[in-house]
């Protein structure tokens, strides 16, 4: 299993994706965004989290714009895998690889800390590794995280399946740190090869460093 | 010839920083204030001497990049 990991200026959550899925006996691969091409053999593209271009003009908007992403968006449209982390699933968003907007934050904070959030849906790639309802801890680290999309793109959301997680409290009730429509923090595109999520599983996979819940979500790519 | 962009939340889409501007206003005295929108203004000098031709690469430029169309609407302003 190889992993491309794809690196704007910045970025700045690049290596942790890349020490995160080394620890799993993944390859891994950083990928410049100037390149036009996405490396052959490689079976997942994360977009991870940063602050691609300081975050001008929007989250993820001039990102957008680089070569790479031409790449991307043809390997996601041949049902390429791909993943984007906070900042990543801005740029998904921006590109329209995945639905929706994510807003600045509801009051207008960066959040910065461990949240909980409950498993939605199962039935992919990802997340199929939980149990349905299963209640995560994962950190958020975001200033944009405001999950936008109107009526007819949520009904079309739950319709497909395509609601991954949402943040909660502790005992699996509902607590939007951020705004988010539902509560919503993390989708899949309709085919479910595109991931996006505000929360980093890369920040949460070693028990002593506060929770390993992440280290399922990244196996979940692993041998599927 | 100068393009004025101005980009807004559409209307419908929270706009926080409005509301936070608001209360802030109403705060300090500025009672008779009922609503605020915060917005960005992008100013665009370019080549063109036809206002059409540059109405419409303008316009062209806020659905690629000034804008996001999910949440965000724009105006455009010629100016010779």
């Amino acid at each position: 299993m190889k992993v491309g990991i794809i690196q704007f200026p910045g970025t700045n959550c690049e290596y942790d994706t890349q020490h995160a899925f080394a620890s799993l006996g993944c390859d891994t691969e950083i990928l410049w965004h100037k390149n036009d091409t996405i490396s052959e053999g490689i079976d997942l593209v994360v977009v991870p989290g940063g602050f691609s271009y300081g975050d001008y003009l929007r989250s993820g908007a001039i990102a957008k714009m680089s070569p790479l992403m031409k790449a991307l968006k043809l390997y996601a449209d041949n049902g390429g895998k791909v993943l984007g982390i906070c900042n990543g699933f801005q740029v998904l968003t921006e590109m329209g690889l995945l639905p929706g907007a994510l807003k600045r934050n509801e009051g207008l904070h960066f959040i910065s800390r461990h949240h909980h959030l409950k498993v939605i849906s199962t039935n992919n790639e990802f997340l199929r590794l939980y149990t349905k309802n299963a209640l995560l801890n994962i950190p958020i680290a975001h200033h944009d995280g405001n999950f936008y999309i109107d009526e007819q793109g949520l009904a079309e959301l739950y319709a497909n399946d395509q609601v991954l997680l949402k943040y909660t409290d502790e005992n699996g009730e509902i607590d939007n740190p951020n705004g988010s429509v539902d509560s919503i923090a993390g989708i899949c595109n309709k085919s479910k090869n595109v991931f996006g999520l505000m929360p980093h599983p890369e920040r949460a996979m070693e028990s002593l460093l506060g929770s390993d819940d992440g280290c399922r979500m990244l196996e979940g790519f692993l041998h599927a | 010839m100068k393009a004025i962009v101005n980009v807004f939340l559409k209307n419908g889409v929270l706009d926080s920083q409005g509301k936070a501007v608001l209360h802030a206003l109403s705060g300090h005295g500025f009672g008779t204030v009922n609503d605020v929108r915060v917005g960005k203004q992008i100013i665009i000098e370019m080549d063109e001497s036809d206002a059409a031709k540059a109405k419409e690469k303008v316009a062209h430029m806020c659905e690629e990049l000034l804008a996001n169309t999910v949440i965000e609407e724009y105006t455009i302003e010629i100016q010779a």
